[in-house]
């Protein structure tokens, strides 16, 4: 029996007279993938920022393993965001540091947990280079060097050096070519297996939700329309939105 | 008194010696922690010490005596104009000798002598703020100082090391005091970091420009970040002072011909003259 990690309920929150959400509940279980879909604007991505602690909602409560997210000091969320949470960026250029090298940036989490042995933190840094696939000789490159994969590769390294037990994915594929995409799709599914963490991934390409998820959300003009096990939504989609956005897909 | 008419005494009104005073007390209650203060327009030009002078000002009494230095000389530009304006506006006495002195303003050095706990240390800060290489917003430093968030100074020393070898700064090099606030030390060599460390001195930084006063009370711990596996290494010229021969004290490399020539002496004037004056009946009696 898996322990619930995240839990939102009734989540509300509208820019002036736009809703953003409404309404929006769901959970997360310990090593669960959940893929939040849908177009832009549909209120994925102010989700994972409600959810993540970074936006207030006007109504509704997110609690991490029971405590509410929205009532901790920033402190305390600081602290979460660095140890016990990982958040991967769309764009890899937000969440690198440009100007620090690859084995730095790496080391930036293990040296804000309080890591202060170089040898250690060098050879923790090499290890998950490794992991994510980037050759050892370039852990004192710059970031700005490296392609838009490896960049992405190298970011979501910086995540999960201090184990996180929860990931916020926003699109980490988007921007990427298509084998680029599946290699580092096949990165995320295998890590994600392999350290059983739970991560919650929001993206509008099917496909990829197809791969990795095992529960599915669909979000449609701030509300959630239709969830479920990812083949059920994806193969007998109920709502007139889901059946759309299933059609849409281009076959190769 | 030799008091300049208009003038009141040591150049700053009352008000604003209170100002700063009080500014003074907040950041001698949070060692470490910079607290803003209304800078004044001073009579010299923001880099040469605005904010060591205004502190210095507002600290002063008839009864001290002040000493300057300014690369740990006291006989530069910098020194004696500060000097002399304070024998101006304030008829305060002044020396060039640190055990005489009971206000020490200092640029870039700390006295080689041991200081005591009647004597007050006043450093002039071109930056204040530490992360400001790192990060640069404001807001976000003042955040990360209030979170004690300092991963970020971390990630530069591992730079450094990954790139040279060994922690590159040499001067500058970032404190943390009383296990709480990163500190910037002011531009002192990384070899006066040690003489921080529980001096019995109260330790007050002035930045000027900046507009922030900070302060280290008497023997509070102030420690130089670093590795466990790299540990901070005061550095100075591997040589002896041509002067007075000392094998442990500052040094400055100072040209002395266009052919290369050069020699190293004490960078603290005062310090190399008495250990000379000591050395000076021993060498006539050989």
């Amino acid at each position: 029996m898996s322990t619930t990690l995240l839990e939102a309920q009734g989540l509300t929150l509208r820019f002036g007279a736009i809703p953003a959400l409404l309404d929006v509940s769901l959970d997360i279980a310990e090593g669960e993938v959940v893929a939040i879909v849908g177009e832009s604007g549909s209120g994925k991505t102010t989700l994972l920022r409600v959810l993540s602690g970074l936006l207030h909602p006007d109504a509704g409560s997110v609690r991490w393993l029971g405590e509410d997210v929205h009532a901790m000091g920033e402190a305390a969320r600081r602290r979460l965001m660095r140890t016990a949470w990982g958040f991967v960026h769309q764009n890899p250029r937000d969440g690198l540091r440009l100007d620090v090298s690859a084995g730095g940036n790496v080391g930036e989490r293990l040296m804000a947990v309080g890591a202060r042995h170089y040898g250690r933190i060098r050879a923790e840094a090499l290890a998950w280079l490794a992991k994510v696939e980037i050759d050892a000789a370039r852990i004192d490159d710059l970031p700005r060097t490296f392609s838009g994969g490896m960049q992405q590769r190298l970011q979501i390294a910086r995540t999960l050096v201090t184990r996180p037990r929860l990931v916020f994915m926003d699109e980490p594929t988007g921007g990427l070519d298509v084998s680029v995409q599946a290699r580092l799709l096949d990165l995320i599914r295998s890590l994600a297996r392999e350290l059983g963490l739970a991560v919650l991934i929001v993206t509008h390409d099917i496909a990829a939700a197809r791969l990795l998820a095992d529960r599915i959300l669909v979000m449609w003009r701030g509300r959630v329309v239709e969830q479920g096990l990812t083949d059920r939504v994806l193969d007998d989609p109920q709502h007139p939105y889901t059946q759309l956005l299933v059609s849409s897909v281009l076959a190769a | 008194m030799n008091m300049m008419d208009g003038y009141n005494f040591a150049y700053l009104d009352e008000a604003t010696k209170r100002m700063i005073r009080r500014a003074i007390l907040k950041a001698v209650a949070i060692p470490g922690h910079q607290i803003p203060f209304g800078a004044r327009e001073m009579p010299l030009p923001y880099g040469w010490g605005t904010g060591g002078i205004q502190v210095t000002a507002s600290i002063l009494g008839p009864g001290d005596t002040l000493k300057v230095i300014d690369q740990g000389s006291d006989d530069t530009t910098n020194a004696i104009s500060i000097r002399r304006f304070f024998t101006r506006v304030a008829g305060v006495a002044t020396t060039e000798r640190t055990a005489e002195a009971s206000i020490i303003q200092t640029r870039h050095r700390i006295p080689e002598r041991p200081l005591r706990e009647d004597q007050i240390l006043v450093y002039q800060v071109p930056q204040p703020e530490p992360l400001y290489r790192l990060e640069p917003r404001r807001a976000e430093t003042k955040r990360l100082h209030a979170l004690a968030d300092y991963g970020l100074m971390h990630v530069r020393l591992y730079e450094d090391i990954a790139r040279l070898g060994h922690i590159a700064k040499a001067y500058d090099y970032p404190v943390m005091v009383n296990g709480r606030y990163l500190m910037s030390p002011s531009p002192i060599p990384a070899f006066d970091n040690p003489k921080m460390d529980r001096m019995p001195a109260l330790q007050l930084f002035g930045a000027g420009r900046e507009k922030r006063i900070y302060a280290i009370p008497p023997y509070t711990e102030v420690r130089s970040l670093d590795f466990e596996d790299h540990p901070f290494r005061p550095i100075r010229a591997p040589a002896a002072c041509a002067l007075c021969r000392s094998t442990d004290t500052y040094l400055d490399e100072v040209i002395t011909d266009d052919a290369g020539g050069r020699m190293f002496v004490c960078s603290d004037t005062d310090f190399c003259a008495e250990r000379r004056a000591a050395a000076a009946p021993q060498e006539a009696a050989e």
